[in-house]
């Protein structure tokens, strides 16, 4: 195992763009879970389900995967105000979530890939794009396009989501609802209502965040079920529904995780993002950002 | 005279974040007592208990039970010692029949102090005693949903007794009530700070307060601003300022 | 009807089961009836944990998993009959469920949910780069063609032991129901700051339903390997253990022991139906689509939908 500064600073840059893709793939948790309390488990099934139709816009138009899940916004957005409502009915409203709420979304987890599974079958799929294979080189460093893009992709889709948060009548009326739904009635909005935009707009993430990822690495219908300890140790770590938190929190599991791919191999990542999660909750629930 | 003292907290505070709940609070509960507490909707009676009882951890400050520090202790083990409360929000177990919700104290609490144990028959006979004392005898076998407001709150008053304890906290155990039943419970309290009983109640029904309490605290926005003979202290200005009125 | 009582009854269903399938005469019944026998084991077990205490296990794959593997290693390792296996293996299992409780069930019960499924990513990536146990490329495992027991044929014995541990598991589900352990569960269930506050060791309640029920899994899993012959982590971390471990309770109902009984006869008679008929994909897409539909619309399970509105309400 050579330490050369070449391969650690590689490592760490590596660590860095992957993270960018991490918190892309958190935010939409960050919202469900970290604002609403939905815990959503099945959000990397939405997210696969993303990179098929970003692989079917490539591969079938000849679109660019990133535009393709940009068209794709606006069905994700009602997916996920169909899914929420459903939830809503059958266990928000009866108090129900703790068991049967979780046992839904693991049955839609677990439907997605068996649904996957039979349409695409277990092979891997990717896409094509002109970024994917060349990259950057600054001095020592590469600077891989297949990772660049998709943080940056990453990087505008939060500050954007963060702007609106901020900025906007609903977005705000989010973030109180996450604290105050008594209030927010008192004010006139209905909190039902609010909820179910803002896991629209969660499961509308997930569209772009899979298109990003079957830029970065080729994609198979399992592929979720690794990503949901990452996701919840991110969101967990980064404060529950703070934004830049998961991005400090997603770059910090990148970068270890690049490190231990890069001196230990690759195959101990899912072990890395499960430590990382266990450690996050034994140690700090409340995370690096949180209340 | 030694001090009797029963509940000791020393200096307790807590936070919410940003926010002070709770400010060096000093409090002394002598055995036997009947101590009423009361104070705004607010001002952390409840966050109190939940510091006493373990159900929260407190930041600063101590709490002592019969001379031993409750510190790092949880619920349970404070239950067990003898410390036993209501819940001012009713918490039933919701799919125990009522006379099942009082067992649960009795086989988790009783019957694992020293020196106790209850047969199954005895048990089954003092849940019935207990809903009887409440007046909830005739609904032993149906479940808390079929309950009113006010059942709700006997039961958890009879959950908080079937324990045994030492020390009962009753929060606002009485919120509702006619004035035949505020006076049934306050004749049921009494009777048991009889048999040995301390008593904390927290209430805003003055009446009740005032018939009962042997001494009277008064909690404004987390902190103690009266603590002394009841006649005396709804007297106090700054308590007929802030919780009275006129 | 007292625990003694059912323990009989149940040892005199077993013998008759037993019975009923060798009077059949066929090696498929044999077959087909330890893959049921299993998932009643892993049902049942599974609702220990989710049923009488609420907390929702996700990785039942995992400590099936543990359990099957841990027969891989003492079978290359030692000469150990397979009635010793299974405690090995439920006891691996048990200490790696306790670690995990340990880890998680001060936190709210999602985190121990997430947790679990994070656990079975992890041992399948540990366990497929684990040569010593074949890694990817799998294990096999030659089954003897007759068992030391009255010389019958090996897959009827495997029948029997899981019948035995069938036998073993419902028992323990059944006393720890009527038991002041059970009444414990269910305030855990019900409400667990009420319970602290009612003298209820919750964390202590907690983490011996997780114990029990990873050990009763691991114990489903260790004959697997003679089972099958050839073990990869893709069929011991199979989907399907995982899918069927939360819908068989929720189908069958989880308010008592007989709930995890039916769902695990109804579910498993429909897969082994399927399987033969359509592709097993499409039937594990079947039971996700029941376990959602049974959620939404009976979340009582079949159970729940026979018992009047009793003293017992939803579990």
């Amino acid at each position: 195992m050579e330490m050369s500064l070449d391969l650690l600073g590689n490592a760490v840059v590596s660590g860095l763009l992957l993270g960018g893709f991490y918190a892309a793939v958190t935010i939409g948790v960050s919202i469900s879970f970290g604002m609403l309390d939905i815990v959503n488990i099945a959000h990397p099934a939405f997210i696969i389900l993303g990179s098929y139709i970003a692989y079917i816009g490539n591969t079938v138009f000849g679109i660019d995967p990133i535009l393709t899940s940009v068209i794709a916004l606006p069905a994700f957005y009602l997916l996920g105000m169909a899914v929420y409502q459903i939830y809503y009915l059958a266990f928000e409203r009866r108090g129900q979530e703790a068991l049967r709420g979780l046992a839904f979304f693991f049955g839609l987890l677990f439907i997605t890939e068996v649904t996957l599974v039979l349409v695409f079958g277990v092979d891997y799929r990717l896409v094509d794009a002109p970024y994917i294979g060349a990259s950057l080189h600054l001095g020592a460093v590469d600077l891989p396009l297949r990772l660049l893009v998709p943080c940056l992709v990453a990087l505008v889709l939060i500050g954007g989501l963060q702007a609106f948060m901020t900025r906007t009548f609903i977005g705000r009326a989010i973030l109180a609802v996450s604290q105050d739904q008594l209030a927010l009635r008192l004010m006139g909005a209905n909190p039902i209502r609010i909820k179910r935009i803002a896991f629209a707009i969660s499961i509308a993430t997930a569209s772009l965040a899979g298109a990003v990822l079957i830029v970065i690495q080729p994609v198979e219908p399992s592929i979720g079920r690794d990503y949901i300890g990452r996701v919840f140790a991110i969101c967990v770590l980064g404060g529950m529904g703070s934004f830049p938190g998961t991005l400090v929190a997603a770059m910090t599991l990148g970068i270890v995780e690049s490190l231990t791919a890069t001196f230990y191999g690759p195959s101990w990542a899912p072990a890395v993002a499960f430590g990382f999660l266990l450690i996050t909750l034994a140690v700090r629930p409340a995370g690096i950002f949180g209340r | 005279m030694t001090t009797d003292a029963l509940l000791e907290v020393s200096d307790l505070g807590k936070r919410f974040g940003g926010f002070v709940a709770l400010d060096a609070i000093e409090l002394i509960v002598r055995n036997g007592e009947r101590v009423g507490l009361i104070g705004p909707n607010g001002s952390g009676k409840s966050t109190l208990v939940n510091c006493m009882c373990g159900t929260m951890r407190h930041e600063m400050g101590s709490v002592r039970f019969a001379g031993q520090d409750l510190d790092g202790l949880s619920a349970h083990e404070r239950t067990r010692l003898g410390i036993a409360r209501s819940f001012q929000l009713p918490r039933p177990f919701n799919t125990l029949s009522l006379a099942e919700n009082l067992r649960i104290p009795l086989l988790y609490a009783v019957n694992t102090r020293r020196g106790t144990h209850l047969t199954a028959h005895a048990i089954g006979e003092r849940c019935s005693e207990l809903l009887h004392m409440v007046g909830l005898a005739d609904k032993a076998t149906d479940l808390p949903r079929d309950l009113t407001q006010i059942e709700m709150r006997k039961l958890e008053l009879a959950r908080a007794m079937a324990a045994a304890p030492r020390l009962l906290i009753a929060d606002e155990a009485m919120a509702g009530l006619s004035h035949t039943e505020v006076d049934d419970i306050l004749a049921l309290l009494i009777r048991l700070n009889e048999q040995g009983v301390t008593i904390i109640l927290i209430e805003h029904i003055m009446r009740a307060v005032m018939h009962f309490s042997q001494r009277l605290v008064v909690l404004v926005a987390g902190r103690k601003i009266a603590d002394g003979d009841p006649a005396d202290v709804v007297r106090d200005q700054d308590v007929v300022k802030a919780y009275l009125g006129e | 009807m007292s625990g003694a009582k059912f323990v009989v009854l149940l040892l005199i269903a077993a013998a008759a089961v037993f019975a009923a399938a060798w009077s059949i005469g066929n090696a498929y019944v044999f077959f087909a009836g330890y893959v049921v026998l299993q998932y009643i084991a892993l049902a049942t077990a599974w609702n220990i944990l989710g049923g009488y205490t609420g907390y929702v296990n996700f990785g039942t794959a995992a400590f099936f998993a543990l359990g099957a593997y841990t027969t891989v290693v003492l079978h290359k390792l030692t000469s150990l009959p397979l009635p010793i296996m299974m405690p090995i293996g439920g006891i691996v299992a048990g200490i790696v469920g306790l670690g995990t409780g340990y880890l998680t069930l001060r936190l709210r019960g999602a985190f121990f949910s997430i947790a679990t499924l994070a656990l079975a990513v992890v041992l399948q990536t540990l366990i497929t780069n684990w040569d010593f146990v074949g890694g990817s490329r799998g294990a096999y495992i030659v089954r003897p063609a007759k068992a030391w027991l009255f010389d019958m044929d090996y897959i009827n014995y495997l029948f029997l032991l899981m019948l035995a541990l069938v036998v073993i598991v419902l028992a323990t589900a059944r006393a720890i129901e009527r038991s002041r352990l059970g009444y414990g569960f269910a305030t855990i269930r019900d409400d667990e700051v009420a319970a602290e506050a009612s003298g209820v060791p919750t964390l202590r309640l907690k983490l011996l339903a997780t114990t029990l029920s990873g050990a009763f899994m691991g114990m489903a899993g260790a004959p697997l390997p003679y089972y099958v012959t050839y073990l990869d982590p893709a069929s011991g971390f199979s989907l399907a253990y995982a899918v069927n471990g939360v819908a068989m309770p929720l189908v069958g109902g989880t308010s008592s022991w007989l709930g995890p009984v039916i769902g695990a006869i109804l579910l498993g008679t429909l897969q082994q139906v399927a399987t033969v008929t359509i592709s097993s994909a499409l039937n594990l897409l079947i039971v996700g689509l029941m376990l959602v539909g049974f959620v939404i619309v009976a979340p009582n399970g079949i159970l729940g939908l026979f018992q009047p509105r009793a003293k017992r309400a939803p579990a």
